[in-house]
This record gives structure tokens, C-alpha cells and sequence, in this order.
């Protein structure tokens, strides 16, 4: 069986789309961090793809993809940091409860 | 360097030495020189330009310097006076001068007080000695935006609602300038680079009357609610009431001229056409302003109340006058915002004695009170009697001049105002007398008062300066209204 | 004649002297002060009075002389306002009058004032109002006049309220100095307005009789008259003001809470004869271009004069009477400036005006200085805590007697002749001027003697201890002012002043001289009769008339007319609501707009709620919605 781009497409879209709910809807900090991970490797799937696909004699997709993964460890690193650090605080990580600098 | 500079020099270096001053008696000697400075700056300058102009130098502006700022723009830092700016400038300096005695026992934070009030004074002298547009708008905020903290931080009673309430409306006030001077600029010459100077646009008269007719409401209205207009008036009864004494003299003494001031040199020196075309909607307002701040004042009970709508019954008159768009009214306003300045500044300055002994300003809660301070009484008689015009003192040969002057207009809408204005004389009288009756005539009304002492030196120098003045401008005005008259000769040739 | 200048120039540094050195100086040395620098003040005014009458006449008058004349304040072209001293006949003659009255009554002070506290005010005070009052009469041009004018009226308001703790003294002063204010802010626009028509303030050109000066205003009318009418006729008002006419006459009874030699001075003799003296200054205004006017003074004057005396009939409080008494007298001037003509025998109302001035002056400051002999002697106004005095008060009962009989118009006192002559020009004008003026003349001999009778007979009431005749400083005065009173009558008057400038010979009428004087006969018989033994007549009259006799006592509820006036109408029904529009309606219509705009900000704050999920879900359908909108 031979694997149409799209059903890569298809998949990195359910990613992208599931990010985007989790981001909305979740509460808990850690599963908002998870669907921001979810965004991002949906795009990087993309990268993957399209360069696989259309054009297979250049690597700058690949890179990116690269680029990014490093980039969202990092910050997912930092996201973590600063999340135990509020749980430390305020022993609690849901949204709702992080207004203490809106003011 | 101009002379003219120093004004904005000397405030300046007395800030810096007060910034460097470690105590009260360091603070003292660095306000009471930087003040007594000015004084004779600008005593000295009076002389300087009576001199000039027996010499026969018939220039429009005296002493004028120009330097380049920004050049993209063409915006100058230019300076100038005739002998309405002179006048003017005497003015403040004298209110300065007072004021900074008037605020000798300041209790708390003294320096950051007269930094704030130093700064307040440049911007009043830079903006007096302005002839540029951009300039003179620069140092009118300069002015106003240190009256929120001096009267936030310093004043008493509702305190940070009455300057919140002053700073917003006089911004509002110059949101509406910025726009009429943005207007004026760019139609200042035409096609070719605008300009900011007020004699190349006077004498360009490049400004079509179409367009005036915009930008001389929002420049009367922006200067005149400094001016205390109807019916933006209200923040000078609650502002003076909150301010601490001095700030109250130099808020009523001077910025208020600065509205009047504003009025005449922006609006109507620089569109004459339009001042003549509108004037009647404005007559109707400053006519209203007369009458209704004399007949608000006869019923307040706040000393401090009564002043600030005799202010507005006063700066009120000063706008008619302007309005007149004649010579003799126009050296009328002036000369009446000169003693306007002055008495209201010896109100201030008494009250707040006043107030400082008996911690009241509520005239039924006082009484008797010249048995027991007998120099503050008569000093605060002699204000009354400036108030309400008496011959000999200063407000009589301003008052007179304005209605003469006004009444050189022969049609019957301007009579009719003038003689509305002139009813304000016997109100005047009423309010004044009712203070000075409960006040300081009659039994004592609380047995506490009787331990109270009268002036203290400083105090009394303050009053003594002040009444000097009022007395010296009401026994000798011709040279003051030949100064202001001679003055006003271009403005006339371009209104007729 | 530069000297004259000091008559000025003295008073002014008195006032200086006294009111900054006042309480280092010892009160007795203060008056002293003030008293030595008015006797060099009378004696120069003496001797410009004698120097300016010696003056040989030009065409048969006395030509002004303006010995001084300097530019104070420029308005216009035309308009200065000069200070300067005019002297002519009726200025020289208020010269005289004022400062003869103003130093009796400096010297009668020191013993009248002494131990009073703020002596050395007091005398800083009279030594002002002498200073402005002498300045007024010499005004050369009417806003120099106003200017004294003015000052006068401050130095009567301080005065007034010298004791200045009495809730009374303060509210008459203010009284008066508010009502006067009222009056002068008519003077100011009439002097707007007839100078804006003829081009000039001063009296030289206003009164030369030119009539071109008048061309300006030709035509303009206002309401059926002239605008030069209606000039004359708001500065006459400013005069009513001063000259306490009707309706203006209020603050006059009131002003008597002053010290009773200031009464004398500003109250009768001199301040309050400013109106009459504005009127004969501008007379001949008046009558070439203004004769309406003058029709007008006349009518005012006689209201006044009859209202006042049927007032002063009734007044228990002997400083009232005598109050009354001036402002009905002062209508008799007023009445015979109304009458006058210019020319000839015409111009006898002008004359007698003036001379009744003269001789008023003299008798009513000695009845005031009397009355306050009397007060001094039994610390009381009120008539009842008096009678039979003459045995305790033996000078101040002749003199007093003598300024009765002045006023009553008997011959040879002064009274007489000036109030004959005034009789007879009100018959030259109209019968029925004659008429009234007589039948008031009749009732001011009826309330005089009714009030000497009240002092110095009838019974005597208690006393606490017996009454002393006052020290010698004032019953010098007294003295000296009841010989003039005898003799002033005898002065010819019409030499030095008429109306036109030419010698008037005077004739006494002998019709209305007999007439008037057997008509105050029998009005003083009535007097006697009812007064000076105790009688029951009057109270029986009073029960039966009781209606008028209490609208008489409350001054025919003039007073409570104003107060309704300026209390309900100005206070509550103006000053009020605008206060309260400034509070509540422009005050509050700008913090409504504060608050406004804080509650449009609190309203939209929503939208920043710092919430990223929900700016996500706002950007999410914001971009759907933007990618919706571009593809359709």
C-alpha cells in the first residue's frame, strides 16, 4: 500500500486541531503544556512531510523540524520549571487559579 | 544669551541647589534667594523696557532671541516681550516672591514641595516670555501638571479628588489647544514651511476666515477654562479649596493669567477675524461668568469657596474685557489680571494664615477675629476693599478701564452685557462685606480663638509685599495702562 | 492759590500718620494729631475762601481757578481721568462748611470719644473721610468725583462700624455701604453714558453751557427720552444714594449706630449732602439738556421730605429723629434745585438750595453734637429714658434750642432765611409745591420741638446718677457752632453763590416769610401744648390712628421691603439655586462624564481578562471569521 501525503496531512490536522481544544479547554497546566506540544509536533510532521514529498532533493524541512523539536524541549523545559515552581506556591496548577499577577 | 532666560534659568538653579540641600535652613536660603532673584529680574526688567521704549524703539517685541530647535518641524526657542509679557512677568515674580514666604513653616517634605513649586514657575515664566507657539504650549504643561502633586500630596480636605479633577479638566482644556495650535501651524503660511512663531503668523495673516472659524472656539475654550469660562469653571472652587496656601496664590495669582494671557496672544492676535465674528457667544459666556460667580459667592460658607468664585466672577471679567477687542478694554483685562492676580493672592495668602490658627475655614465657625489679629484683619479689609474696587487700590482703575472701554462699543448687545458686568460691582460688594462682618466683626465665636497670635514676621512681609503692590498700581496706574496700551497698538490695526 | 493743595494733602497724611503709628501713639496725643492738622486745614480753607471771593469778578462771576490739575489714568483719546482741584463759589463754600464741621467735630471727639478703645482709629477714620470728602467737592471732573465719591462711602462704612463688635454697628454699616454701592453702580453707568456722548469727564466743559458737546447724543433715545436724560438721571441716582432720598433713604436711619460725632459730621452736615452737591454741580447740565430730570428731582425731593418728616413724628429714639429730620431737609434741597431756573430771579431755588446747605449744615451738626451731649449725659437714646434735662444740661439746652428754632424756620436764626427762600421758589414753580414744602416745613417744627420738649421737660424719668454737662471740649462746640447758627442767616449769600455766577440780590418774600413763619408758630404752640407737660392728646391719638402711627414707627415697612428683597429674592430665590446649579447641574454633569467614562473602562475591562486560553479562542475564530469573510 503506497502513503498518500495526505494521510499524514490528515493526522498532523487531528494533531493540530486536538492541540488547539486541549489548549482552549484544559485547565490543568501540564495538559495545556501538552496540547501546546501537540501543535507543535503537528507542524513539524508537516515540515517532514512536505519536504518528503515535494521536495525530496532539499533538506530545510528536515532542519526546521530539527530546530523546532529543540526549541519546544527547551521551552517545555522552562514551562515545567516554572510550573513547579507555581505548585510550590500555591500547591495548586489549575488556570483559574493563576490570577495572583493580573492585577 | 538672552536676559529674557533667565527666568527659565533662575527657577532652574534654584531647583538644583535644592536638590543639593541637606536641611531646612539650606532649603530657606536656596528659595529665598532663587525668589528674590526673580523679583529683581523682573523689576529690573519693567525698568529695562520702560527705557527701551522712552528710547523710542517701537518694535512689537523687546529683548527677542531665536534659536533653532528642531529644524524639520521649524520649531525655535524664541523668547520676547512687550508690556503685556512684562507685566505679566512682574506678576509672577511678585506671587512667586510671596508665595515662597507664604510657605516658610511648609510642615513635611519641604524640598520635594518647592521643587514642585519651582518647576510650576518655570513653566509660568517660560511661558510668558514665549513668542513661539511650540514653546509657549510646552511650558503651559510644564505649568499644569505639577499643580496634581502639590495639591495631591500638600493640600488638605478632599485632596486627591480635587486635583485629580483639576488636572483633568485643564488637559482637557489643552487637548483642545493642541489641536487649534496644530491648526494654526499648519495653515500659518500657506504653501510655504509652516511656522511657529507668533509674529510671522500674525503679520502672515494666511489663515483663511473659513478655517478660523474652527480654530478660534477650540483655542479660546482650551485657554479659557484655565480662565475659569463658564461653564467650565468648576474645578477652581474644589483645586483652590484642596491647595495648600501658596500653590492657591500661584494657581489663582498667576496660572490663572495664564488662561487670559493665552486667550488674548494665541486666539485673538492670531485670528482676528474670527475673534470678531465670535466674539458675541463668548461675551455671553464670560457675561454669565461675571454675574454667576459673584451670586455664587454670596452664599458659600468655606472662605476658601468664596475666593475662588469671586475668582471666577473676576478672570471672568478679564475674558469679557478681552472680548471687547478694544484698546482701552483690552489694557482694562490686563491691568485687571494684574490685580486680580495680586489681591486674590493676599486672599489666599490671609486665609491661609487663617486657617493655620484656627484650623477652620467655615465662616460661621469664626468671628471677632480683628480684636485678636488685628494685622491679619486689616489686611484682609484691605483685600476686601481691593475686591470689591475701592479708589487708591488696584482693582478700581482695572475695573474702570474695562467698562469704559466696553462701553466704547455703541451697539445694544454689548452695552447690555457691559451693564450686566457692571451690576457684578455691588455683588461684589455684598459677598465681601458678608465675610468681612462674620469674620472679623462681631463677638468671637469660639473661646479658643482668643489664644491666637497675630502675623508672624514672615507673614507679614508676605501681606506687606503684596499690599504695596496693590496700593502702588492703585495710586499710580498711568504708567502700568500707557505700558499695556502701547502694546496693543498692532493688535487694534489688524482688528480694524 | 497752589496752597490749596495742602487742604488735601494734610487729612491724607494724618490718616497715614494715625493709621500706621496708631497704637504706638498715646490715644490723647493721636487726637491731638488729628486735631491740630484739620485747625491748619480750616484756616487755609479760610483764607482760600477770603482769597478766592477777593478775586475781582470777570463779566460779573467768579471765574474757576484750578490750581491743580494732573492726568491720573488715560482710557481714550478723549477720556482721562484728571485729579485737580477746581475752586469755584459752591466749592469754596463746601470747603468752609466741611472743615468748620469736621474740626468741631474733631474737637468735640477728644472729650466725647475719650477712653473709647481705638481712639487713635477713630481719629484715623475722620482724618480719611475729610480727606475724601474735601477731595469730592473740589473734583474737577466727574470720575474724580466718583473716585472721593467712593471713598467716601468707605470711610462712612468704616465709621458706621467703629464698634465694630455691636452686631448692629456692623449691619448697618453694611447696610449702608451696600445700599450706596447700589446707587453708585447707577452713577458709574450714567457717567458711561454722558461720556461716551460728549467726549469728556470734566465739569469745565460739561457745564460751560456750550450745547455742542451735545451733538453726539442727538436723536439717540432710549424708552421716550433722551439718552442724555437718561445719563442725568442715573447719576442723579447715585446722588439719591449718597443723599439718602427715597427709596434709597434706608441705610440713614441705621447708619446712627455710629459714634454720635460721626453722625454729626458724615450723617447731617456734610457726606450725605453730596447728592445735592453733585445735583448744583452739574446743574446747568440738568436744566439745558435734561430739564425732565429736574422735574424728576424735584418730585423725588418732596416725596422724600414729606415721608421723612411724618417718619421723624413718630421716632422715639432721638438720633432717628434727627435722622429723619436731615433726610426731609436734605429733600428741601433737593426740592429747591428742582425748582430753580438758570437766569435772574429764577435762579433763586439754586441759591437758596445751596445757602440752606450752608446753614443746615451748621444747625443740624449742632443738634447732633447736642443729642450726643445729651446721650453722653444719660447713656440712652430713647426719649422715654429722658425729659427735664434742662436743669443738668444747661448749654446743651440753649444751644439746642437755638438749632430748634433754626430748623423750624423762625427768625433771625439761620433757618429762616435759607428755608424761606426755598418756600418761595417752590411757589414760583407750582402752588402746590409751595403747598406741600409748607405744610413739611410745619410738621419739622412740630417733631423738633416735640423732641426738645421730650429732652429737656416733661417729666423726668429715673436716672441712675444724675446727668453732668459734658467736659469743655464739647460744649465749645456747641457754642460755637449756635452763634453761627444765629448769625450765618445774616450772610449775603446770593453774593457769593448763584446759579448763574451773577450777584442775587436777595428779597425776602414777605408773604411767604410771614406765612411760613406763622405756620411753624402754631405748630410749635401744638408741640408745646402736647409735649411739654404731660399729656394724655398724644397717646390718645396714637390709639385712635393706630394703624398709621405703627406703619409711621416701622417707616412704613420700607426697611422689610428690602429685606424681602435682598434676602428672599437675591439670597434664596437667586444665589441659592445657583450654587446649587453649579454643584449639582455643571459641577456634576463633569462628573458624570468622569464617571462615565470609568464605567465604559470597567465595562470593557473583560475583554483583557489575561486569560490565553481565551485570547487563543479569540484568535482562533477571529481567524476563521477573517478567512470566512475573505473567501465569500
Amino acid at each position: 500500500m503506497e502513503l498518500h501525503m495526505e494521510y499524514y496531512l490528515v493526522i498532523s490536522t487531528i494533531m493540530l486541531f486536538a492541540g488547539i481544544y486541549g489548549f482552549i479547554t484544559r485547565r490543568n497546566l501540564l495538559a495545556v503544556l501538552i496540547s501546546i506540544e501537540l501543535i507543535l509536533n503537528s507542524v513539524d510532521i508537516n515540515f517532514a512531510v512536505f519536504n518528503r514529498y515535494l521536495f525530496p532533493e532539499q533538506m530545510e524541512g528536515f532542519f526546521f523540524t530539527l530546530f523546532a523539536i529543540g526549541v519546544s524541549a527547551c521551552e517545555t523545559a522552562v514551562a515545567i520549571a516554572i510550573i513547579i515552581n507555581i505548585y510550590r506556591n500555591i500547591r495548586n496548577i489549575q488556570v483559574k487559579n493563576l490570577s495572583e499577577m493580573k492585577h | 544669551m538672552n536676559f529674557l532666560s533667565l527666568f527659565v534659568l533662575i527657577p532652574i538653579l534654584s531647583m538644583c541647589g535644592l536638590f543639593f540641600s541637606k536641611n531646612l535652613q539650606q532649603i530657606r536660603v536656596a528659595v529665598a534667594t532663587g525668589a528674590s532673584l526673580l523679583l529683581v529680574l523682573a523689576v529690573g526688567l519693567v525698568f529695562a523696557y520702560l527705557g527701551e521704549r522712552g528710547a523710542g524703539n517701537t518694535a512689537e517685541m523687546l529683548f527677542t532671541a531665536d534659536t533653532m530647535w528642531y529644524a524639520p518641524l521649524n520649531i525655535h526657542y524664541s523668547v520676547g516681550v512687550d508690556g503685556i509679557s512684562v507685566a505679566m512677568l512682574l506678576l509672577s515674580a511678585i506671587i512667586v516672591f510671596t508665595g515662597t514666604f507664604a510657605s516658610w513653616k511648609m510642615e513635611f517634605l519641604q524640598k520635594e514641595y518647592f521643587l514642585w513649586f519651582y518647576l510650576l514657575s518655570i513653566g509660568v515664566f517660560g511661558f510668558f516670555i514665549s513668542i513661539d507657539l511650540f514653546t509657549m504650549f510646552m511650558f503651559y504643561e510644564v505649568a499644569l501638571i505639577p499643580m496634581y502633586l502639590l495639591i495631591g500630596v500638600w493640600g488638605s480636605g478632599k485632596k486627591e479628588y480635587a486635583a485629580m479633577k483639576l488636572t483633568l479638566m485643564l488637559m482637557g482644556g489643552s487637548a483642545f489647544l493642541l489641536v487649534g495650535i496644530l491648526g494654526i501651524y499648519f495653515n500659518s503660511a500657506g504653501t510655504g514651511m509652516p511656522s511657529m512663531n507668533l509674529l510671522e503668523i500674525a503679520h502672515s495673516h494666511a489663515m483663511p476666515l473659513a478655517l478660523q472659524r474652527w480654530f478660534f472656539p477650540l483655542v479660546f475654550i482650551g485657554f479659557g477654562v484655565l480662565g475659569a469660562l463658564f461653564p467650565f469653571h468648576t474645578w477652581s472652587p474644589d483645586g483652590h479649596a484642596s491647595a495648600p496656601t501658596a500653590v492657591s496664590m500661584l494657581h489663582a495669582g498667576v496660572l490663572m493669567k495664564l488662561g487670559g494671557y493665552g486667550c488674548f496672544r494665541v486666539a485673538i492676535y492670531l485670528m482676528p477675524e474670527a475673534a470678531k465674528e465670535l466674539s458675541w457667544i463668548f461675551i455671553i459666556l464670560t457675561g454669565i461668568s461675571v454675574v454667576y460667580g459673584a451670586y455664587s459667592a454670596i452664599v458659600q460658607t468655606d472662605l476658601k469657596y468664596i475666593n475662588a468664585y469671586s475668582s471666577v466672577s473676576h478672570c471672568g471679567l478679564v475674558l469679557f474685557a478681552i472680548l471687547m477687542l478694544n484698546q482701552t478694554a483690552m489694557t482694562g483685562a490686563v491691568m485687571q489680571m494684574l490685580s486680580h492676580g495680586l489681591m486674590t493672592a493676599l486672599f489666599f495668602a490671609l486665609i491661609g494664615m487663617i486657617y493655620g490658627r484656627t484650623h477652620t475655614r467655615d465662616i460661621r465657625e469664626m468671628g471677632g477675629l480683628m480684636r485678636i489679629m488685628p494685622f491679619l484683619g486689616v489686611c484682609y479689609v484691605i483685600a476686601g476693599l481691593a475686591s470689591l474696587g475701592l479708589p487708591g487700590l488696584s482693582g478700581f482703575v482695572a475695573e474702570m478701564t474695562v467698562f469704559v472701554g466696553a462701553f466704547q462699543n455703541t451697539d445694544t448687545f454689548h452695552r447690555v452685557f457691559t451693564i450686566i458686568a457692571c451690576t457684578s460691582i455691588v455683588i461684589t460688594a455684598v459677598y465681601i462685606l458678608r465675610v468681612v462682618g462674620k469674620l472679623l466683626y462681631g463677638k468671637v465665636v469660639n473661646d479658643h480663638h482668643l489664644a491666637l497670635t497675630d502675623a508672624v514676621w514672615y507673614e507679614r512681609f508676605s501681606t506687606i509685599v503684596l499690599i504695596l503692590a496693590i496700593t502702588g498700581i492703585g495710586l499710580a496706574p498711568l504708567w502700568l495702562s500707557d505700558m499695556i496700551s502701547g502694546s496693543l497698538q498692532s493688535l487694534i490695526s489688524m482688528l480694524h | 492759590m497752589e496752597y490749596t493743595t495742602l487742604i488735601l494733602i494734610l487729612p491724607l497724611l494724618t490718616f497715614l500718620v494715625l493709621g500706621l503709628l496708631g497704637t504706638k501713639l498715646k490715644p490723647f496725643t493721636a487726637g491731638c494729631i488729628g486735631t491740630l492738622s484739620l485747625a491748619v486745614v480750616v484756616l487755609l480753607a479760610y483764607s482760600t475762601a477770603w482769597q478766592y471771593f477777593s478775586i475781582p469778578r470777570v463779566d460779573g462771576v467768579h471765574a474757576p481757578v484750578i490750581p491743580l490739575n494732573f492726568e491720573w489714568l488715560r482710557f481714550t483719546q478723549y477720556l482721562h481721568i484728571d485729579l485737580g482741584i477746581l475752586l469755584d463759589p459752591i466749592s469754596v463754600m463746601m470747603l468752609v462748611v466741611i472743615t468748620t464741621v469736621s474740626f468741631m467735630v474733631h474737637v468735640y471727639s477728644l472729650g466725647y470719644m475719650h477712653g473709647e478703645r481705638g481712639f487713635q482709629r477713630y481719629y484715623a477714620f475722620l482724618s480719611l473721610f475729610t480727606f475724601s470728602m474735601l477731595g469730592l467737592v473740589v473734583a474737577t471732573n466727574i470720575f474724580q468725583m466718583y473716585i472721593f465719591w467712593e471713598l467716601v462711602g468707605v470711610s462712612s462704612y468704616l465709621l458706621i462700624g467703629f464698634y465694630y463688635t455691636k452686631p448692629e454697628a456692623v449691619a448697618a454699616s453694611k447696610k449702608a455701604f451696600i445700599v450706596t454701592r447700589f446707587a453708585d453702580l447707577g452713577f458709574l453707568i450714567g457717567i458711561l453714558l454722558l461720556s461716551y456722548y460728549t467726549k469728556t469727564f470734566s465739569f469745565e466743559i460739561l457745564t460751560s453751557g456750550d450745547a455742542s458737546i451735545f451733538t453726539g447724543a442727538a436723536g439717540t433715545t432710549f424708552m421716550g427720552c433722551s439718552v442724555i436724560s437718561w445719563a442725568m438721571a442715573l447719576i442723579f441716582m447715585g446722588g439719591a444714594g449718597k443723599s439718602a432720598m427715597f427709596p434709597l433713604h434706608i441705610w440713614l436711619p441705621d447708619a446712627m449706630e455710629g459714634p454720635t460725632p460721626v453722625s454729626a459730621l458724615i450723617h447731617a452736615a456734610t457726606m450725605v449732602v453730596a447728592g445735592v452737591f453733585l445735583v448744583a454741580r452739574l446743574f446747568p447740565v440738568y436744566y439745558l439738556e435734561a430739564p425732565d430730570v429736574l422735574v424728576l428731582i424735584a418730585v423725588v425731593g418732596a416725596v422724600t421730605s414729606l415721608y421723612a418728616a411724618v417718619v421723624a413724628c413718630v421716632q422715639t429714639d432721638i438720633k432717628r429723629v434727627l435722622a429723619f429730620s436731615t433726610i426731609s431737609q436734605i429733600g428741601f434741597m433737593m426740592v429747591a434745585l428742582g425748582v430753580s431756573g438758570m437766569d435772574g430771579h429764577a435762579g433763586l431755588g439754586y441759591m437758596a438750595s445751596m445757602f440752606h446747605l450752608f446753614t443746615h449744615a451748621m444747625f443740624k451738626a449742632l443738634l447732633f453734637l447736642g443729642a450726643g451731649a445729651i446721650i453722653h449725659a444719660v447713656h440712652s437714646n430713647e426719649m422715654s429714658h429722658m425729659g427735664g434735662l434742662r436743669k443738668y444740661l444747661p448749654v446743651t439746652h440753649i444751644t439746642f434750642l437755638v438749632a430748634c428754632l433754626a430748623i423750624s424756620g423762625i427768625p433771625p436764626f439761620s433757618g429762616f432765611f435759607s428755608k424761606d427762600e426755598i418756600l418761595a421758589a417752590a411757589f414760583m414753580f407750582s402752588p402746590v409745591m409751595g403747598v406741600v414744602m409748607s405744610f413739611i416745613a410745619a410738621l419739622t417744627a412740630f417733631y423738633m420741638f416735640r423732641l426738645y420738649y421730650n429732652i429737656f421737660w416733661g417729666k423726668e424719668s429715673a436716672h441712675e446718677h444724675t446727668p453732668h454737662e459734658a467736659p469743655k471740649f464739647m460744649t465749645l462746640p456747641l457754642v460755637f457752632l449756635a452763634v453761627v447758627t444765629l448769625f450765618a442767616g445774616f450772610i449775603p449769600f446770593g453774593k457769593f453763590v448763584s446759579s448763574n455766577g451773577q450777584e442775587y440780590i436777595i428779597h425776602l418774600d414777605w408773604s411767604v416769610a410771614i406765612t411760613s413763619v406763622i405756620v411753624a408758630c402754631i405748630s410749635i404752640a401744638l408741640a408745646t401744648y402736647f409735649y411739654r407737660k404731660a399729656n394724655p392728646i398724644p397717646d390718645r391719638l396714637a390709639t385712635t390712628f393706630s394703624g398709621l402711627h405703627r406703619a409711621a414707627y416701622r417707616r412704613f415697612y420700607i426697611d422689610e421691603v428690602y429685606l424681602f428683597i435682598t434676602k428672599r429674592i437675591i439670597f434664596n430665590c437667586i444665589s441659592r439655586p445657583i450654587a446649587w446649579f453649579d454643584r449639582h447641574v455643571i459641577d456634576a454633569s463633569l462628573n458624570g462624564l468622569a464617571s462615565m467614562s470609568q464605567w465604559v473602562s470597567y465595562n470593557i475591562r473583560g475583554l483583557q481578562s489575561g486569560q490565553v486560553q481565551q485570547y487563543a479562542y479569540v484568535i482562533l475564530f477571529g481567524t476563521i471569521l477573517i478567512l470566512i469573510l475573505v473567501l465569500i
